[in-house]
């Protein structure tokens, strides 16, 4: 279990000028020591590439990676004593589940009881304990990722545990259970785990603190709950829920601030005004703050009605989600959706104001 | 097109494939086909376009038996899950090549129109003289499905089309897709692991677990009434909640010694199990509603919603609230259940009563 | 009731037609002789299976298939290890690799008489490199008058000359093992030869039993080579069985007991190739379904 700290940049030439010749632009961050950390970003934005250069497959250009105040940036992934679970299991065929298991160990030489009695304890927390004399080749892919996470547990030195996409290949009724055992995992064991991930319900999931990323830039770093309520940028409100934020642009007059016409509070800065589909509500005509729209798609999804409203002709979309017991607007209808509130956010070239 | 399958059966060596089927597509309406991998999804879309001749059984397209007919012969547009397109043509050949090898041969100008129409709706234009591999994934998936367009083709079959992209490149393209459908002449068959992704496209689905079709009929329909345990199962996610319940006079015992009080139809077999979707779960109390206090085991935060998994008295159940909410875990919660939303299946698992639509 | 398109049939029918020429009437002629005692072309008598039993009991034959089995063993125990080993060298990537390939790959392009002649030069005391070299080391080398040196210098010929196809077979099977394999390996603290055992080789196992396949079936049916160099000998020391088999239809105009004898050597390759096939699909079939689900 370490503390990572990181001050870096990696480019992919030598003299970088701009931002495109950076795969990271520089950045500044600290993993505590037992934290859950998710990584979450489209493809392309750099999240892989930090996960590298954290374990030590990649050497960053600029920079240093430091674990335990210790500068570690030169050491390989074995001297830094991390574990690292890849998209697809990663598994020895010819040996099985518990030899599997007992491969870190035995290459560094512990004892024989010790070996078997790690390997039970871990065997037991994945829920594989039965499992153990069989060979890991003929396994489904969820258990073969168990297997391969495993082998990172079993070394009770381990600094951190890295996981880059690890249930991309498994089956979404799985993906729960799993997602759940990580969790246990992270609250039996209080490991440094950094995810890495495209996924927001992973990221959200998983992680106490969750790094949003977008092309080589760390955009925000913070809880789910801060995510969701206050985005630090409009990429946040955009990638986080679903559907993401709605972005209204602000058109400002004498006598204030509005929308496609309609008047809204907004202060005299900001460009843009956010607001979640789930803080949108149905208004009453004219209410202060609600702007009208027609209806253009309803969406039942089962537990929720998914509305596509359009204000004006051309004017912006607005997207609502309901509750299943409200009665859902029809296709063709006008409403008028409050789009003010106390989870409104408002935005200057894309960064949060207030 | 009114394609028809009648008692399909698909065998390969001692495997069976797909068991005894009737279908009956609604023409141009988007058909979903549901269920985990390996339920049979790409083994029936195979049998739909003629790669494959099934075992047993007729397919009609139209009334016409073409279950002999090549595919060569049928007129059908696929898109795979893999993004495939010709990797040595550039992407305006690649959406040309259907209108190119079409008997009516079109003008030239007539296809350079088509395509530029095409690559416009789905926001390719941009990228018509490159060649498939520079683009990214989601570009090649627009790429394959501008091809499949251009066809034209009375029957489009679509295998889980967006499951290799980021999850927000796939809800962009699934609104795409549902407006593109929608404003086309096509019946569509669109097979998907995902129930969101059903409920969201909409029209009808057909629910497929190991190679049975257990349920079809319009989307919203068979999700409020699922006909049997494992079309619940299969059409529910986070997965419904299922107890195990015993009949009474006045309804259901469940266990914890907790009662449920619902009108329920005379069975022979008193071992029931009560169906719990994770939304009908509520933290606030409503009149008539069944508390059941307990323990936070775990809090998944999912973007919009947070699934909180609850151990209550008669076992431990999966909540969907809508927000972000944090929990601590051990800390007490107690979770509400209106008897009006729920679910009961007999002892050989079939339906017997549904919450009332509203 | 398949979709099936009647038309290739007349498509495939030249190729048939000269299939049926040049190998199935052939091989209608081979049986028709093995069941007959060929004294002249005019005089046939038909003997039924005594060929093949005289042919079973031959001691000549016996000794030739022997020493075609031993040589079979001796490549394969050489090839296959020394080609895995020369694949496990070979850079991988940039333009050393591309080198490294054509340079592997020159002595297969050879022809195999020529590859005959090469050694039967370069094994002379008097004008040859080894030949001298070894005599000038005081080694009484001599692969005409000697029957060990004969063999090695055979079998030092075939391991030249095929060792390069198990290296390029097993070099491309090295390149299909995703790189995560090796940074797993890594992370686990793995040594090179645990990495050896447990990811590479394993993985190797479809490519290898190909190579396995094709270097025994080539072995097994080798003439030109031996033949170049040794003719045989000294004596019949290095007489494998083709080359028997043709002394005795050609030279000695045997035919009933070499056509016996072609059936039983057809048989015996059809069998191992069988076999060897059957297992191969077996593998093959449980990659595939272990890749599906990974």
């Amino acid at each position: 279990m370490a503390r990572i700290d990181l001050d870096l940049a990696h480019a992919y030439k030598p003299n970088p000028q701009r931002d495109e010749d950076y795969a990271l632009l520089p950045l500044k961050m600290s993993f505590e020591d037992g934290g859950a950390y998710a990584l979450l970003g489209p493809s392309g934005c750099g999240k892989t590439t930090l996960l590298n250069i954290v374990s030590g497959l990649v050497k960053p250009s600029h920079g240093n990676v430091k674990f335990d105040g210790v500068d570690v940036t030169a050491r390989t992934p074995q001297q830094r004593n991390i574990a690292q679970v890849f998209q697809f299991p990663v598994i020895y065929d010819t040996m099985t589940v518990a030899e599997n298991l007992a491969f870190p160990l035995r290459n560094r030489g512990v004892a024989d009881a010790k070996i078997k009695q790690r390997v039970g304890r871990i065997g037991e927390m994945l829920e594989m304990s039965h499992q153990l004399d069989m060979r890991a080749a003929g396994l489904a892919a969820d258990a073969k990722q168990k297997i391969s996470l495993g082998r990172g547990l079993v070394r009770e030195d381990v600094s951190a545990v890295l996981f880059d996409e690890p249930l991309t290949v498994i089956d979404p009724h799985l993906k729960w259970q799993l997602r759940r055992k990580l969790k246990q995992i992270h609250h039996e064991l209080k490991l440094t785990l950094i995810y890495v991930t495209h996924d927001q319900v992973e990221a959200l999931t998983f992680a106490d603190q969750v790094v949003v990323m977008t092309r080589g830039r760390a955009v925000q770093i913070g809880s789910a709950s801060q995510l969701f309520e206050r985005p630090a940028h409009t990429f946040v409100g955009h990638f986080i829920g679903s559907p993401g934020m709605n972005f209204l642009p602000l058109q400002h007059g004498a006598s204030g601030a509005s929308v496609a016409g309609h008047p809204v509070q907004a202060p005299d800065a900001a460009a843009m005004l956010g607001v979640r589909p789930e803080y949108v509500t149905l208004a009453a005509p004219n209410a202060a703050g609600a702007v009208p729209a027609v209806v253009t798609q309803a969406q039942d999804v089962g537990t929720y009605w998914l509305l596509t409203t359009r204000v004006g002709v051309d004017g912006p979309v607005i997207r609502a989600r309901l509750g299943a017991e409200q009665r859902a607007p029809q296709v063709g209808e006008n409403v008028w959706l409050g789009i003010q509130g106390t989870h409104t956010c408002y935005y200057k070239d894309e960064e949060l104001l207030g | 097109m009114e394609l028809t399958l009648e008692r399909i059966e698909q065998k390969v060596g001692a495997q069976t494939h797909l068991y005894p089927l009737d279908l009956t597509l609604v023409p141009r309406a988007v058909t979903v086909l549901l269920g985990a991998t390996q339920a049979g999804k790409t083994t029936l879309m195979r049998v739909m376009a003629g790669l494959d001749v099934p075992s047993k059984g007729r397919v009609l397209a139209d009334g016409v038996d073409v279950t002999g007919q090549p595919v060569r012969d049928r007129n059908v547009a696929m898109v795979y899950q893999q993004f495939i397109n010709y990797p040595s043509m550039t992407v305006a050949d690649n959406i040309a090549s259907p209108l190119r090898l079409r008997k009516d041969a079109m003008a030239r100008n007539d296809i350079a129109a088509r395509v530029n129409e095409l690559a416009a709706k789905l926001h390719i234009e941009p990228f018509l003289q490159r060649l498939p591999a520079e683009l990214s994934g989601g570009q090649q998936q627009r790429v394959a499905l501008a091809r499949a367009l251009a066809k034209n083709a009375p029957l489009m079959l679509l295998d889980e089309p967006l499951v290799n992209l980021d999850y927000k490149l796939r809800e962009e393209l699934r609104d795409e897709l549902s407006l593109l459908f929608a404003s086309g002449q096509s019946t569509v068959v669109y097979a998907t692991t995902e129930p969101t992704e059903a409920l969201l496209l909409g029209g009808y689905t057909a629910v497929l677990d190991g190679g049975e079709l257990l349920q079809y009929g319009p989307t919203a329909e068979v999700f409020r009434r699922p006909r049997s345990l494992r079309v619940a199962r299969a059409f529910s996610d986070p997965p419904m909640n299922l107890v195990k319940a015993t009949a009474q006079a006045d309804g259901l015992l469940l266990p914890g010694g907790v009662s449920l009080a619902l009108q329920l139809p005379a069975t022979p077999d008193p071992a029931l199990t009560l169906g719990v979707r994770a939304g009908a779960l509520r933290v606030h109390q409503r009149h008539g509603d069944v508390a059941l206090p307990g323990i936070v085991e775990l809090a998944e935060i999912a973007g919009s919603d947070t699934f909180v998994h609850v151990l209550t008295p008669i076992g431990e159940l999966v909540a969907q609230l809508t927000g972000v909410h944090v929990f601590t875990l051990g800390a007490a919660l107690t979770l509400h259940l209106d008897p009006r939303q729920a679910y009961v299946f007999d002892a050989l698992g079939e339906l017997l009563v549904a919450p009332e639509v509203l | 009731m398949k979709p099936v398109n009647q038309k290739a049939w007349f498509l495939i029918l030249p190729v048939v037609l000269c299939v049926a020429f040049s190998a199935i009437l052939p091989l209608m002629t081979v049986v028709n002789y093995s069941v007959q005692d060929i004294i002249s072309p005019e005089r046939r008598v038909f003997v039924g299976t005594e060929w093949f039993k005289s042919v079973m009991r031959d001691d000549d034959l016996q000794g030739a298939l022997l020493r075609q089995i031993t040589f079979s063993l001796s490549v394969l125990l050489i090839e296959i290890p020394l080609g895995i080993a020369l694949a496990l060298s070979m850079p991988a990537k940039g333009w050393k690799s591309s080198a490294v390939l054509v340079l592997v790959a020159i002595s297969l392009l050879i022809p195999w008489n020529v590859v005959g002649t090469i050694w039967q030069i370069y094994g002379r005391a008097d004008i040859g490199l080894m030949g001298a070299a070894l005599a000038g080391l005081g080694i009484n080398y001599s692969y005409t008058g000697n029957a060990t040196h004969a063999w090695l210098t055979v079998l030092l010929m075939d391991v030249w000359h095929w060792t390069p196809l198990v290296a390029l077979l097993c070099f491309a099977g090295l390149r299909a093992i995703p790189d995560a394999y090796y940074q797993a390996a890594s992370i686990d603290g793995a040594s090179k030869f645990a990495v050896f055992r447990y990811i590479q080789l394993p993985k190797l196992r479809g490519v290898l039993m190909i190579a396995v396949l094709l270097r025994f079936m080539d072995s097994f049916m080798i003439y030109t080579e031996p033949f170049v160099l040794t003719g045989g000998g000294p004596g019949n020391s290095t007489t494998f069985l083709s080359q028997y088999l043709t002394q005795k239809a050609v030279g000695q105009f045997d035919l009933g007991p070499a056509a016996a004898f072609s059936l039983i050597y057809f048989l015996i390759i059809l069998l191992l190739c069988f076999i060897l096939y059957n297992w191969m699909q077996r593998v093959g079939t449980a990659d595939k379904t272990e890749a599906e689900h990974g």
